[in-house]
């Protein structure tokens, strides 16, 4: 399977790892996706399941002494992971735009809204600065700041926490992106802001059919927003599927699991389904499925034998229940 | 107001009028030669709420609207600049009433919401867990003590032979179960809990919650809880009241106020909350943000961005009014121009 063809971004066996004193440490165990252009795919995982350095890895910013171990990375069949420093800083910021989690870090403090934004096109398109400034006020327009030609030569303190994330993605679209990674952009707001944002973020995606990548542990965000999910844990994919059918039907143990763990409003339960232990630490991820010791319906092959990613109906899931329904499905004909 | 709680019992906790503002003037000098006046951040401006014994009282808001420093004011953290707050009956909240303070204080413990800070990363978590045994002398004999801690460890899920490490080798939901441990250990019957589980992953909140949960039928506690997440807010609480620049615009029993939701903010609110079952329906935006709380819009403070707002709504501020046991401050409501 080299790059497809339809596919946007194509990451082949991704393999992250930090070596250390004692040992290798891998944040990233052999995971492969796809993003299709116009695509939202939400990452989702708990702290630690490896769903932020996925997405590092795509743009090039794993530091060291972390590093690609293994697998390839394709964007628009081009392989991206190799490259030398230089190239990918091309294609960053070019043809992946990012948005960070927390505005106020992600812009420079001391630069004005209107020096970012210039500086980010005129280093990607060939254009003069008068040019530029239009581009940039256009692009503040774009992501609904009222009054953007008052507030454009405004210093990042002078935005509120909504706006500053709007200046984020406009500082992500200036070059027009094919992808974007958006590594929890909607965390640090409050949830009327919140719905402002993704509905945002999910227009810009239909009109210039740019393709997201969602990374958030805000299940709430990934089913309003992507269209397919992938659910990963301990720096594996557990189940990547459309959104629909991960959510409402959740096929592997811990999806399940952490599908009961949300309190929703409007059916009352006395007790939240509690998945026990939480995420093994990278030094101690047991063989097997990583899941094993917190399954309940985890036998002998589960503490052996890694599962692979299966299809199963329209998902993929890496659990070894769903090899024995295939065989009895099978016998079953 | 005299209003005791509706089922006849007197209140644990009766909120009234509460108020606090922060002095955020610029120096004097400043002042002097800018000709600037002196400026406050209105943090809570006049609230009241009663918490009955047994039951979870949630306050709900988006950032700055003024939950933390109502649950701050309650446990003495911050002295109010007017109104009362009568624990039990009694009068704790202005400095005069620092004596009776003294005196309930054991009574409240509050778990805040950052389980990194809010430990001591030098002492060892059977000295974290001991201290409000050794503070208020609740036992005596080291050995005595050790012994309680340990069962305390026992009672959030932790072994006792964890006393002995140190709070950087827990994981974020075991720190935060060390947190509560150190609250039960005062033998408190109120606990104010701030944001407890927001920094914590779901399937670990879910195991604070149910801890949580736990802990209250067996101990009998009451609790105030502090969260931005209505989700959480609808599984914990009993009664929820919803906080807007430093006022209270609603508050009711949980179940009525998620199912009919009367002010216009509470509506936004919840239209806002990303909904797992039907996947892909569209939310409602909350259109605009919360304005400064130094220079609160006059009227009721919604008005900005409130859909029914009216000329009596930007220069009057609504008061309180209880409808069938819901209390709600709306000028709309009030005149029956929304139900």
């Amino acid at each position: 399977m080299q790059g497809d063809n339809q596919a946007l971004l194509s990451v082949r066996n991704l393999r992250i790892e930090f070596p250390n004193r004692r040992g290798t440490l891998v944040a990233v165990d052999d995971i492969s996706f796809d993003i299709a252009p116009g695509e939202i795919l939400g990452v989702v995982g708990e702290s630690g399941a490896g769903k932020s350095l996925t997405g590092a890895a795509i743009i090039g910013l794993i530091e060291p002494p972390g590093r690609i171990a293994q697998g390839e990375i394709f964007l628009e069949g081009q392989r991206i992971d190799h490259l030398p420093y230089e190239e990918i800083r091309k294609i960053r910021g070019r043809q992946i735009g990012a948005i960070f989690q927390d505005p106020l870090t992600s812009l420079n403090p001391l630069y004005s809204v209107s020096r970012q934004l210039i500086e980010t096109i005129q280093t990607h398109l060939p254009l003069n600065e008068r040019e530029a400034r239009a581009r940039a006020l256009e692009l503040l327009d774009e992501v609904g700041i009222p009054g953007a030609a008052e507030r454009i030569d405004h210093y990042p303190h002078q935005f509120s926490g909504g706006m500053r994330q709007r200046v984020v993605i406009a500082l992500a679209l200036c070059a027009e992106p094919r992808l974007i990674i958006a590594d929890e952009p909607t965390t640090a707001l409050d949830v009327s802001i919140q719905a402002q944002i993704i509905s945002l973020l999910k227009g810009l995606c239909k009109e210039h059919g740019t393709a997201v990548m969602l990374v958030t542990h805000d299940m709430g965000v990934i089913a309003e927003a992507a269209d397919r999910v992938a659910v990963m844990y301990s720096g594996r994919i557990a189940e990547i599927g459309p959104v629909q059918e991960v959510v409402r039907a959740a096929k592997h143990p811990y999806t399940h699991g952490l599908m009961g763990s949300i309190p929703h409003i409007g059916h009352h339960v006395d007790q939240l389904t509690q998945i026990e232990g939480s995420m093994p630490r990278l030094q101690e991820i047991p063989s097997g499925c990583p899941f094993n010791p917190r399954c309940e319906e985890a036998s002998d092959r589960c503490r052996v034998e890694r599962p692979n990613l299966q299809g199963v109906e329209q998902s993929e899931v890496a659990c070894h229940l769903f090899d024995a329904q295939r065989v009895e499905a099978r016998a079953g004909e | 107001m005299s209003d005791n709680s509706s089922d006849g019992a007197a209140p644990l906790l009766s909120v009234d009028g509460l108020v606090r503002h922060f002095d955020v003037s610029a120096p004097f000098l400043n002042r002097l030669i800018e000709r600037l006046d002196r400026s406050y951040v209105r943090a809570v401006d006049g609230i009241d709420f009663d918490i009955g014994r047994g039951e979870t009282f949630s306050l709900v808001g988006e950032s700055g609207c003024g939950k933390s420093t109502v649950a701050r004011l309650i446990v003495g953290l911050y002295q109010p600049t007017a109104g009362s707050i009568r624990y039990d009956g009694v009068e704790i909240g202005p400095v005069s009433a620092a004596a009776e303070r003294k005196r309930m204080q054991p009574h409240m413990q509050m778990i805040f919401q950052d389980p990194y800070a809010s430990l001591n990363p030098r002492w060892r978590v059977a000295d974290i867990v001991a201290e409000p045994i050794r503070v208020r002398s609740l036992i005596k004999g080291k050995a005595e003590t050790l012994n309680r801690v340990g069962e305390l460890l026992s009672q959030v899920g932790l072994s006792p032979a964890d006393g002995e490490r140190f709070p950087h080798e827990f994981s974020g939901g075991q720190r935060q179960r060390i947190s509560i441990a150190r609250a039960l250990a005062g033998e408190p019957e109120f606990l104010v809990c701030d944001e407890p589980t927001s920094a914590l992953d779901v399937s670990v909140q879910a195991q604070i919650l149910n801890l949580m949960k736990e802990l209250q039928d067996r101990l009998g506690l009451t609790y105030l809880f502090i969260s931005h997440d209505l989700a959480v807010v609808y599984h914990v609480s009993t009664k929820v009241g919803v906080m807007y620049l430093g006022r209270l615009v609603e508050w009711a029993d949980t179940k009525t106020l998620f199912e009919n939701p009367r002010h216009p903010y509470t509506r936004m609110l919840l239209d806002a909350i990303p909904d797992l079952e039907m996947s892909g329906r569209q939310r409602i935006p909350v259109a605009g943000e919360v304005p400064s709380p130094i220079n609160p819009p006059s009227g009721c403070a919604f008005h900005p961005r409130c859909p029914h707002a009216e000329e009596r709504c930007r220069s009057e501020a609504p008061q309180a009014r209880e409808y069938d046991g819901v209390h709600v401050s709306c000028h709309a409501v009030a005149d029956g121009r929304i139900s």
